[in-house]
């Protein structure tokens, strides 16, 4: 996928202005997957979900660590069970190894289950291509895929539609009498669907882990397609980044416990399915050929940085769930794949810091994303990390870089400073009216904004004199 | 270094009924933030009448200015660097250091230790004045350990957590259980109380529409709440919503919560909302 990123701020305002859109992140940020998740952590226990983040943050910081080791473990028991394990350096590598296993196995209709590495790789569009369907079968990536559009957002790729703009699609792509009522439209889907799981003669899915002491993979999911893809057709490809392999089962039985309640407030995902290896002979289903594809795309460059942090997520999406700035702005303004304070790190550390100048800047630092992180990625302080960054590459404007350099020059001279403070409050003073507003900054236009109300605010002015200069007549006394 | 405000040092307050630790004076430095001694000097009065009614001997590091935040946080790591020194030495021999501010007092507390990463001396020295440094409400609640405070308010009011001060320091309970103190004041929580206003520092000049819409929500909130006044404890924030509200045409006055505990709301004329 062609990162988008460098338009940010038009994708944002585009999102800004688009009503229906603001509605539904609106809808999404009152009502949406952080109350649930916070309702999850109250029903465990806070003190205990605390402690489930500590031991899921170690899981990941461990397996980080030898993380060659555990790939190699992977890779000998699942070829042992018969699957067959291949490594792409970059997305678009991936993308080619897929392709070239549909035409080794003739493949005419992929069913896929949710996966972001696929986005990573466009391989959608690749697939359609080289003559092969593809059909997104978790139901809001089946949604988007008929809007022809990308995920807003990592679990809920269609969160940005409305109940009405699914309405359409579907009446428009089924056929169908238009429909209003959910459960409807979504045995409607279904019927869809089943056809397409019935006919598929490939399964594409994601790994949410792999497992380096069986060979498995596990995606977890709510639906039921993911177990369709990866049991019904009979080539079964799960495709996903190389730092997703943890040593054990125990391992994931931990980290199990915190995803679904991190990304939408469940205690346990209605499924969980493993794949381990091709179809036995005692078995009544399952794919006859299994590859797993292990992407790197960047990974590897984060290994021993001060980035690598990063490489802990688990793809909850509960960084924006609570993000503000994401639910200001939604996904698609982000422009990659990974949306909210998780790609405001990943898309600059795997597309490049040119591609995404914005993205790290437009966070507020808030710190609700990491508050909330079931590993405990400490993203504010990667995003200033990747602010240094650009800094030391020069990526940032003159104006900002002088701008901070006299600030801090004049701070480092108390008493010009403490004159040019005194000069620079009266100054505001003066322009601010009898309510004490000022409206007009020549330096910060973008604190008040444009003239128009919904844009901007005022700065409230100074008192006109400093606290410094208040002081010494304090002490000086009356 | 320290000089003291009235040039006599710790005699004072010994007896003061509002302390509980009256015998003797803890020596508190004062960090005034750049923001407090430009746009709101009278912040840093209240700041200072409340850490002396508490009975504590205060005193104002001269020659203090900012802590250094803008830079970090716009990746000038050497700006900060420097700026963070020289607000080491100037608090050295205060035991406590006290700011009306969760923004700064988490920077100090939280990264001016990272600062030195390469710097084992200088990382020590951040560490140690990390240690002695508190929040306002923070210090007043848990350190001074108040159980009454000078000023009063009648009305309603609504707290606004600041990021800063509620996820770096943990500052959430010890405002409200101030507040609780204030005779006439009733407390009205808003929805989303915990959600940041947008401001960010210079994300508010950087990314001004979506600064907008995040105060545009946060001034819903707090005419929600039915409230007379939002209180919150760090002044760029104070300065965006009420800038914000302003612009909306909405009176809701906004105060600092250092104000508020005082006395000084500005009932007299000194309101913050209106300037002066």
């Amino acid at each position: 996928m062609k990162a988008q990123s460098v338009r940010f701020k038009a994708r944002s305002a585009d999102a800004m202005a688009n009503p229906v859109l603001q509605r539904n992140l609106g809808r999404f940020a009152t009502g949406g997957l952080g109350k649930l998740r916070a309702d999850a952590v109250a029903a465990y226990g806070s003190q205990a979900f605390e402690d489930l983040r500590e031991a899921a943050k170690a899981i990941r910081d461990r397996s980080l660590a030898s993380l060659d080791v555990w790939i190699a473990q992977f890779e000998q028991e699942a070829v042992r069970r018969g699957a067959t394990v291949l490594f792409a350096e970059t997305a678009e590598d991936a993308r080619d190894l897929v392709l070239e296993i549909c035409r080794r196995h003739d493949i005419r209709k992929a069913v896929k289950s949710k996966s972001m590495l696929s986005e990573e790789a466009g391989l959608n569009e690749a697939l359609a291509e080289a003559g092969v369907q593809p059909v997104e079968t978790d139901l809001g990536e089946y949604i988007i895929q008929l809007a022809g559009e990308a995920p807003s957002h990592i679990i809920a790729p269609a969160v940005h539609k409305s109940r009405d703009e699914v309405s359409d699609l579907f009446e428009q792509h089924h056929g169908t009498p238009r429909k209003t009522d959910i459960p409807q439209m979504t045995r409607e889907a279904r019927e869809a669907l089943r056809a397409h799981f019935l006919s598929g003669d490939l399964g594409i899915s994601g790994g949410n882990f792999l497992i380096a002491e069986t060979g498995s993979g596990i995606i977890v999911t709510n639906e039921g397609n993911g177990r369709m893809v990866t049991t019904l057709p009979r080539v079964h490809v799960c495709i996903t980044g190389i730092e997703k392999v943890i040593p054990t089962l125990e391992d994931l039985s931990t980290l199990l416990r915190i995803l679904p309640r991190s990304a939408t407030g469940q205690a346990i995902s209605n499924y969980a399915s493993f794949f381990t290896g091709v179809r036995g002979e005692a078995d009544a289903e399952g794919p006859e050929h299994m590859y797993f594809v292990l992407v790197d795309g960047g990974r590897t460059n984060l290994v021993g940085t001060d980035l690598q942090d990063m490489l802990r997520c688990i793809r909850c999406g509960a960084c924006m769930n609570h993000c503000p700035v994401y639910g200001a702005v939604g996904g698609h303004a982000y422009g990659w794949v990974y949306p909210g304070p998780m790609g405001a790190v990943l898309t600059p550390a795997y597309v490049g810091l040119e591609e995404a100048l914005d993205l790290p800047q437009a966070a507020t630092l808030c710190g609700a994303c990491s508050v909330v992180c079931p590993v405990k990625i400490p993203l504010p302080d990667l995003m200033r990390t990747l602010r240094e960054k650009q800094v030391e590459r020069g990526l940032r404007p003159e104006s900002e870089r002088v701008g901070l350099r006299l600030w801090s020059w004049f701070a480092q001279h108390p008493k010009l400073y403490a004159l040019a403070t005194r000069i620079a409050v009266r100054v505001m003073r003066w322009h601010a009216d009898k309510a004490g507003m000022i409206y007009w900054m020549p330096f910060a236009s973008g604190w008040v904004g444009s003239g128009k109300a919904g844009e901007g605010r005022f700065l409230p002015a100074p008192a006109g004199k400093t606290f410094r200069e208040l002081l010494a007549a304090r002490r000086r006394g009356p | 270094m320290c000089a003291d405000v009235h040039g006599t040092g710790d005699a004072t307050l010994a007896a003061n009924p509002l302390s509980a630790q009256p015998i003797h004076p803890m020596r508190v430095g004062l960090l005034v933030t750049c923001l407090v001694d430009m746009m709101r000097p009278n912040i840093g009065f209240a700041a200072l009448d409340l850490l002396e009614s508490a009975g504590c001997s205060v005193v104002v590091p001269e020659g203090q200015t900012c802590c250094g935040q803008p830079g970090w946080n716009s990746g000038d790591r050497e700006s900060a660097k420097a700026l963070s020194e020289k607000l080491i030495a100037e608090f050295a021999d205060c035991p406590w250091v006290v700011a009306p501010s969760g923004s700064c007092a988490g920077m100090v507390r939280t990264h001016y230790p990272e600062l030195f990463r390469d710097d084992p001396l200088m990382r020590e020295k951040a560490r140690a004045l990390a240690g002695r440094t508190w929040e306002l409400t923070d210090f007043l609640a848990n350190v001074a350990k108040v159980h009454a405070v000078p000023g009063r308010f009648s009305g309603t009011l609504t707290y606004h957590d600041t990021c800063s001060g509620l996820r770096e320091l943990g500052v959430k309970a010890q405002p409200r259980r101030l507040l609780a103190m204030l005779p006439g004041a009733k407390l009205q929580e808003m929805t989303g109380c915990e959600t940041c206003c947008g401001f960010g520092g210079t994300f508010a000049v950087k990314f001004s529409e979506i600064s907008t819409l995040m105060a545009d929500q946060k001034c819903e909130n707090i005419a929600a709440s039915g409230a007379d006044a939002v209180v919150l404890g760090d002044l760029g924030c104070m300065l965006n919503i009420e800038g914000r509200l302003r612009k909306r045409g909405d009176a809701t006055r906004v105060l600092h919560i250092a104000e508020v505990l005082a006395g000084d709301t500005g009932d007299t004329g000194e309101a913050s909302g209106a300037g002066r």
